[in-house]
């Protein structure tokens, strides 16, 4: 997927711009948190499961390799493959290699992140191999060549029009502006592409160390005949989506499903175990996990640790006043919102990144809803500095700050300087109070007044004050 | 009526955006601490708690304010500032120092005994403390009250600001939906994605204005300044004040950004 973070201001300033989007954001910020809020409410021990989460969480990446190595060899053990992928390219190269083991024409496709940030569909397309996307979501951006905005409700920016169109022109079907019925279309026509697929693909909210089982949780279903109908099943995953027992699993889907989308539960929750065996009803004849590092072992033991915990609830992303103004797309790459402004620098570059740990308030209620505790404003800040050490920041920014901190280390000169500040600030204001128009600060007074400082500074107010009082 | 103190001895932490733009709120401060019966010092060496520093990521610098203000308030029961921001970063100095700095346990230190105002009222004092004198003024207003987020989420500041105006003869409080949403402030943030923080603000002021409320009060001037600011460029008639200058009776000065005040001529 192309990379568009560096131009993250313009594409927010489009999005800002656009009335429908605006609407959508605008459903989604009513919508989401309200249900977790509800769903958290009435389950008084959800601050003790978070806890347990994070704490479960930090336990395995403490010890991943030794649960990953568990993980591959229960795996084969149940007759499957495990295969090892460092990089996006590696993970391609299997991915294909598996396809053309069995002469693979089409394949069917669960939602996936990982497929997204390794660009696969992309990567099979060039190479003879057509990707179906079955999710419903998923399935109208691909009509539309578009992107996810989100990681759970991946076409949360478009609206029915937009569905209704993108259907008519590929289905050729009357047009329609029922929900209802457009979902009929979709399930017809996608009925067709599970049937004539040669490979399912699908990814893993988590995968299970102690039975080798990969879990795929959905509201929809099309996870199923994804991954039972072909031929051939691969799950494409990350390595810090292992956990140790199922039982360890069933807390993160309690976490999940509430933080996600306020249900006590997801509606569908699939395990896969290994091929069919024999006396199975269904299910596939090749089973492969393809495991994806790209950067993540990197992160382990690094400042960035504590991001491997997040298991995409996209709970961060919902509650964020950024993201709900500017939405999905504005970040300029897969992940977006709080967790993806500290994901994105470290798979891109910082460099190409920077943008994102920058555009936030730190107001930190992405830390205070997220199920595993994650200090996103903390490794967002840890961005920031290492922009600082690397010189990126514009200079315009730098200087500034150099020159304030100039200033503020030095409490002899830091108070004539807040007074001059403060007594040019008020001359600027007049009578009104208020400055219309600030030099140096266009930013803030293009769409707000500078309300006036009150004449003097405090400090030197109470000085004299104090000599006042001591002369009276 | 100033008492004659016998409580602790408190550190005032003016906060540059009180000592610049609105030194009412340091001086309402004070007043507040004096009638709880503080001893109230103004360290000459402070100047700002360094957060542009931290949050822009220059740690060197954010370690060189952090001693200064360490070494300022070196001495004092307590140091108390009128902004959950902050004091917010005060409360940040330990992550600046490794645990071998000497700084380090100086700063920890530092951060058991500094509050915001309204929390050290409450929390500290106690909420009797202030009664005799709360119930004396008088604000016939309805008002809506901003959550700042460092001081909701950081500090815990809920329900403290709001008890100790609900004293206050004639104060209406009508809650605004998203009271806890972020202003779009942020410090560096208006001014590095303006439009973004105009677009926060904007919903801001949309919620303050569907409560019908007279006054906007919060315990943070940044994002006090932010929405004042946008509520006057859109001709909405909400006064901003901060929440300290209702319980010290000063709401006979002009608000945020309303007529010209010279507080110089006041004094
Ligand atoms: S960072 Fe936390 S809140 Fe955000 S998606 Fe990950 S787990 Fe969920």
């Amino acid at each position: 997927m192309q990379i568009n973070t560096p131009f993250f201001k313009q594409r927010a300033h489009d999005a800002l711009a656009d009335e429908n989007l605006q609407k959508a954001l605008g459903n989604l910020k009513a919508g989401f948190p309200e249900k977790r809020a509800i769903a958290v409410d009435r389950m008084p021990e959800f601050e003790q499961l978070r806890n347990q989460g994070r704490d479960l969480k930090n336990h395995i990446l403490e010890h991943l390799d030794l649960y990953l190595e568990q993980f591959e060899s229960k795996v084969i053990e149940n007759g499957g493959q495990v295969h090892w992928a460092r990089t996006a390219e590696d993970a391609n190269k299997i991915i294909l290699d598996l396809c053309k083991q069995v002469d693979a024409k089409t394949v069917t496709k669960g939602k996936s992140m990982v497929t997204e940030e390794i660009g696969l569909n992309d990567y099979l397309e060039a190479n003879g191999v057509q990707p179906v996307e079955t999710d419903l979501g998923e399935y109208i951006l691909q009509l539309r060549e578009d992107h996810p905005s989100h990681i759970i409700a991946p076409a949360i920016h478009l609206n029915l029009e937009d569905v209704s169109e993108a259907f008519h022109e590929h289905h050729k079907r009357p047009k329609s502006d029922d929900p209802a019925v457009l979902m009929q279309e979709a399930r017809e026509v996608l009925r067709d592409k599970f049937v004539a697929a040669d490979v399912g693909i699908t990814g893993a909210n988590f995968c299970v160390a102690e039975t080798g089982s990969t879990i795929i949780v959905t509201n929809e279903g099309n996870g199923d005949l994804t991954q039972t109908l072909p031929k051939t099943h691969i799950v494409v995953t990350s390595i810090e989506k292992v956990v140790p027992t199922l039982e360890d699993m069933t807390l993160f889907l309690r976490l999940l499903a509430r933080s996600a989308t306020g249900q006590e539960f997801t509606v569908y929750n699939t395990l896969s175990t290994g091929p069919r065996r024999e006396g199975d009803q269904d299910g596939p004849e090749n089973f492969h996990v393809v495991l994806v590092d790209n950067g993540r072992s990197e992160m382990v033991g690094s400042e960035f640790q504590d991001m491997l915990r997040c298991i995409r609830c996209s709970a961060c992303m919902n509650h964020c006043p950024v993201y709900g103004a500017v939405g999905g797309h504005s970040y300029g790459w897969v992940y977006p919102g709080p967790m993806g402004s500290v994901l994105t620098p470290q798979m891109i570059g910082i460099e190409k990144g920077g943008m994102l740990p920058n555009a936030s308030t730190f107001c930190g209620k992405c830390e205070s809803v997220c199920p595993v505790k994650i200090p996103l404003p903390k490794l967002m800040r840890h961005w920031r500095e290492d922009e600082f050490q690397k010189h990126l920041q514009p200079k315009a920014a730098r200087y500034g700050l150099a020159g304030w901190a100039f200033m503020a280390k030095r409490p002899v000169l830091y108070k004539p300087y807040t007074r001059m500040a403060s007594w040019f600030m008020k001359r600027l204001a007049g009578k009104k109070g208020r400055i219309k128009k600030l030099p140096l600060a266009g930013g803030w007074t293009d769409w707000r007044d500078m309300p006036a400082p009150q004449g003097t500074t405090f400090m030197t107010a109470w000085k004299e004050q104090q000599k006042n009082g001591e002369q009276s | 009526m100033p008492n004659t103190p016998s409580g602790p001895r408190v550190g005032l932490f003016v906060t540059c955006l009180a000592d610049m733009f609105r030194p009412s709120v340091a001086f309402a401060t004070v007043k507040l601490l004096e009638q709880a019966g503080c001893t109230v010092e103004v360290p000459e060496r402070q100047t700002c708690c360094g957060q542009p520093a931290f949050n822009s990521g220059d740690r060197k610098t954010t370690a060189d304010i952090a001693r200064q203000t360490i070494d300022a308030f070196d001495g004092y029961e307590y140091v108390v500032g009128p902004s959950g921001s902050c004091i917010g970063m005060l409360h940040y100095y330990p992550e600046v120092f490794e645990p071998s700095d000497s700084y380090y346990q100086r700063a920890l230190d530092l951060k058991s005994r500094s509050f915001e105002v309204t929390s050290f009222l409450f929390d500290v004092i106690g909420a009797d403390a202030l009664q005799e004198q709360l119930k004396l003024l008088q604000f016939n207003h309805k008002v809506t009250y901003h959550d700042s987020c460092s001081g909701l989420r950081q500090l815990g500041i809920k329900q403290q600001p709001r008890e100790l105006l609900q004293q206050v003869q004639g104060v209406e409080l009508e809650e605004m939906e998203e009271a806890e949403t972020c202003c779009g402030f942020g410090g560096t943030f208006c001014v590095k994605y303006p439009e973004i923080s105009n677009r926060m603000v904007s919903n801001k002021t949309d919620n303050i204005s569907n409560t019908g409320a007279h006054t906007l009060l919060g315990g943070d001037l940044g994002c006090l300044l932010n929405m004042a600011g946008k509520l006057k460029r859109e001709g909405k008639a909400v006064e901003a004040r901060h929440v300290v200058e209702i319980l010290a009776g000063m709401a006979d000065i002009p608000a945020i950004g309303e007529a010209d005040y010279d507080l110089a001529q006041q004094l």
